[in-house]
């Protein structure tokens, strides 16, 4: 497979509404999509990433409105774990068509809970849009709390907005301060689980998306499976967004593609060290496990 | 015979081609397994061939090792024309579950498929020995045995079963957790009612060999049902769909392999000190009884809860992730819907 994985469109878009656009992080595609979703009944409710009791830790929570798919939207730099309402959507929750979105880990524990149900009961049928956003690697709330309070010197509950682009990670405060520090310096903090990850673009989610291509406020959209295709058109044809094709943007397709065998060279690597990073008693070097090979 | 090659293949096919004309109504749904990448081009074989591209891994990596594991592969060529012989439905497959120290949950899985399950017992498979299912008293030849339960070993009879059972079938499945980690007959001690001298339980693993696991507890009928129909294109599929089938199987065939003890400590050793966690959540969501919180983005399992079922550690992307199926999926699992309907 290709490292941006199969897809049968690549567009550049941005989300018609404005209150949306608002609360977004880029062109506000994965909010969209699910509140149209949403009232076109393909999905009754989608699992995101809601609010919780400290700032900026996310906390996994079944969205059956827009005012609430509103209260999750925007990107935390942290770990998520949405996959964990998974079969309580359908089952406390009693949804019947469930939406999620997740980094691209996320939407490969999705597809193993369809193709090897062991644990979930029910449920594999019940995906009704899993929604993929692009990811080059994730940190523990810890992790996100020296970044910000430690190295860019600001409380976690007065930053308004947290990005990455351009080489820097940036953190806007309320007061309307801007604090930058280098990327390559986060990555001590990188928990240890996503330089094993070969996916950069959500290859396996119905649709997919992130900033990396396009220009500021605008997404960079994957449409990849049949599932997937019906929904973009159906969005498209209601309104929800609009588009420019990806060869009239800049940086574009390139881009993407660069960042994307990047990391997949780069972890893959990671994968083979691990092969041979021990020592046997005959000098032959010793493994650790690969989970791409047995469990 | 099918009309093959002028209709439009979008439903996958999960018969072999061989099946005589006269035992498939004409009405059938066409069912063909087009194993395809989403982007591969809408034109098909003229003869509808299934196709499988196990496209497996990104950029720059070594080829997929193939299963060290497959019984069922060398053990097909041997008995598959005993079974021919015996059976009035020569293409299906015959599957039994030989009840050993479980609650019956496992079977009754079985059967929550609903209509699923006649569908597998129109078409893919006989059901020769079960429980209360099956008026038959002695461990017959099957092709596949689901072993619910763990065995006691201080009853005679259930070690006897467990070994005609493994002696008369090409596939032992340890179906459940029970069977495949002793799950919750890991904490028996004995002194129960009504068989108090009933203390020693074990997996299945301890007394035979067994072939595939299918943890949890109890275990997912749609899992059961994807081995079952994986089992048939394995056993009575052309080249190509054995080998999807073979693909599928084969990390079921390896936590055979892996062992017989299943904890949430599983998440610890073999996930986490292993440095391979990414926080999705799967296995707090899989926990059967709830026994794991996610504690900022790692699992946390409370021990004394887990009832040893393994299927945390099974349902984790990080125990194995094999892009071969997994970048298909959306061809196998219309594949498998198409089988059903
Ligand atoms: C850890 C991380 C790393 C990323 N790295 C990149 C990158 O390298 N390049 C790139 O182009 N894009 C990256 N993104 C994606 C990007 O930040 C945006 O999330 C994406 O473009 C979607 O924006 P949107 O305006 O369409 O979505 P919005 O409408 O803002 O919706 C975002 C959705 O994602 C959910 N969400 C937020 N945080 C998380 C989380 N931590 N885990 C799971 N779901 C979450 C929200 O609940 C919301 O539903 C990353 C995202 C995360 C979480
Ligand atoms: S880098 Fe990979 S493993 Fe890490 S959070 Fe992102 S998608 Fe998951
Ligand atoms: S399922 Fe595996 S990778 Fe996901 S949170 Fe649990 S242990 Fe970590
Ligand atoms: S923690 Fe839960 S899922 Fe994991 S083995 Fe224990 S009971 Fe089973």
């Amino acid at each position: 497979m290709d490292v941006l994985g199969n897809y049968k469109s690549a567009i550049s878009a941005r989300s018609t509404d404005k209150d949306i656009l608002k609360k977004s992080q880029d062109g506000g595609i994965i909010t969209t999509l699910f509140a149209y979703a949403l009232e076109e009944g393909i999905i009754d409710g989608a699992i995101v990433a809601g609010p919780s009791d400290e700032p900026w830790r996310p906390e996994p929570m079944v969205a059956t409105s827009k005012a609430e798919l509103l209260a999750a939207a925007g990107t935390r730099y942290t770990i998520s774990p949405n996959l964990y309402l998974i079969k309580e959507a359908t089952r406390s929750y009693g949804l019947d068509r469930v939406g999620i979105v997740g980094v691209p880990c996320q939407i490969q524990a999705v597809r193993k809970a369809q193709l090897y149900p062991i644990g979930m009961r029910d449920v594999d049928d019940k995906i009704a849009l899993a929604l993929g956003i692009y990811c080059m690697e994730n940190l523990s709330y810890q992790a996100l709390e020296a970044i910000v309070e430690d190295h860019c010197n600001q409380k976690m509950e007065s930053v308004k907005k947290m990005d990455i682009g351009k080489g820097k990670f940036t953190v806007y405060t309320e007061r309307g301060a801007v604090s930058q520090m280098p990327l390559k310096l986060i990555h001590k903090y990188v928990q240890p689980g996503c330089n094993v990850c070969l996916d950069y673009v959500g290859n396996l989610a119905d649709i997919s998306s992130g900033s990396v291509g396009s220009p500021d406020g605008w997404s960079t959209v994957f449409v990849r499976s049949m599932k997937g295709n019906a929904v973009w058109d159906g969005a498209i044809a209601a309104g929800c967004f609009e588009t420019k094709p990806m060869d009239q943007v800049k940086p574009g397709l390139d881009l993407v593609k660069k960042l994307a065998t990047e990391k997949i060279t780069k972890n893959q690597k990671n994968v083979d060290a691990r092969k041979t990073v021990g020592l046997k008693a005959d000098g032959t070097p010793k493994g650790l496990r690969n989970p791409y090979e047995s469990p | 015979m099918k009309p093959a090659a002028s209709e439009p293949q979008t439903k996958p096919e999960v018969k072999p081609e061989a099946k005589p004309a006269a035992s498939q109504p004409p009405t059938k749904p066409e069912a063909k397994p087009e194993v395809k990448t989403a982007r591969s081009k809408p034109h098909r074989k003229p003869e509808g061939k299934p196709e499988v591209k196990p496209e497996a891994k990104p950029a720059a990596t070594e080829p997929q090792k193939k299963p060290a594991v497959k019984p069922s592969d060398v053990i097909v060529d041997e008995k598959v024309e005993v079974v021919k012989e015996e059976k009035p439905v020569a293409d299906k497959i015959t599957i039994g579950e030989l009840h050993l120290s479980g609650c019956t949950g496992c079977l009754v899985t079985l059967a929550d498929n609903y209509e699923g399950l006649f569908k597998l017992l129109d078409d893919y498979a006989d059901l020769v020995y079960a429980l209360t299912l099956v008026d038959v008293r002695h461990v017959p030849e099957m092709d596949v045995c689901l072993v619910e339960g763990s065995c006691c070993l201080n009853d005679e009879l259930s070690v006897e079963e467990l070994k005609e059972a493994r002696a008369k079938s090409k596939v032992l499945v340890a179906y459940g957790a029970c069977a495949a980690y002793g799950n919750i007959t890991r904490f028996c001690r004995g002194g129960q009612w009504n068989q108090p001298g009933h203390e020693a339980f074990v997996p299945i693993s301890e007394v035979v060999d067994v072939d595939l696991y299918i943890p949890s507890c109890p275990p997912c009928p749609q899992e059961v049902r994807n081995v079952a129909v994986m089992a048939y294109l394995l056993l009575r599929g052309n080249d190509e769909q054995k080998q999807l089938a073979t693909a599928y199987l084969t990390p079921l065939m390896q936590l055979a392999q892996r062992g017989n003890e299943a904890c949430g400590c599983d998440l610890m050793y073999d996930v986490i000190n292993q440095g391979l966690c990414m926080g999705c959540g799967t296995c707090a969501g899989t926990c059967p009884v709830r026994a794991i919180t996610m504690e900022y983005g790692k699992p946390n399992v409370n021990r004394d809860q887990c009832i040893k079922c393994g299927a945390c550690y099974s349902q984790c992307p990080r125990s194995w992730f094999n892009f071969d199926v997994m970048n298909n999926y959306e061809a196998i699992m219309g594949a498998i819907k198409g089988a059903m309907q």
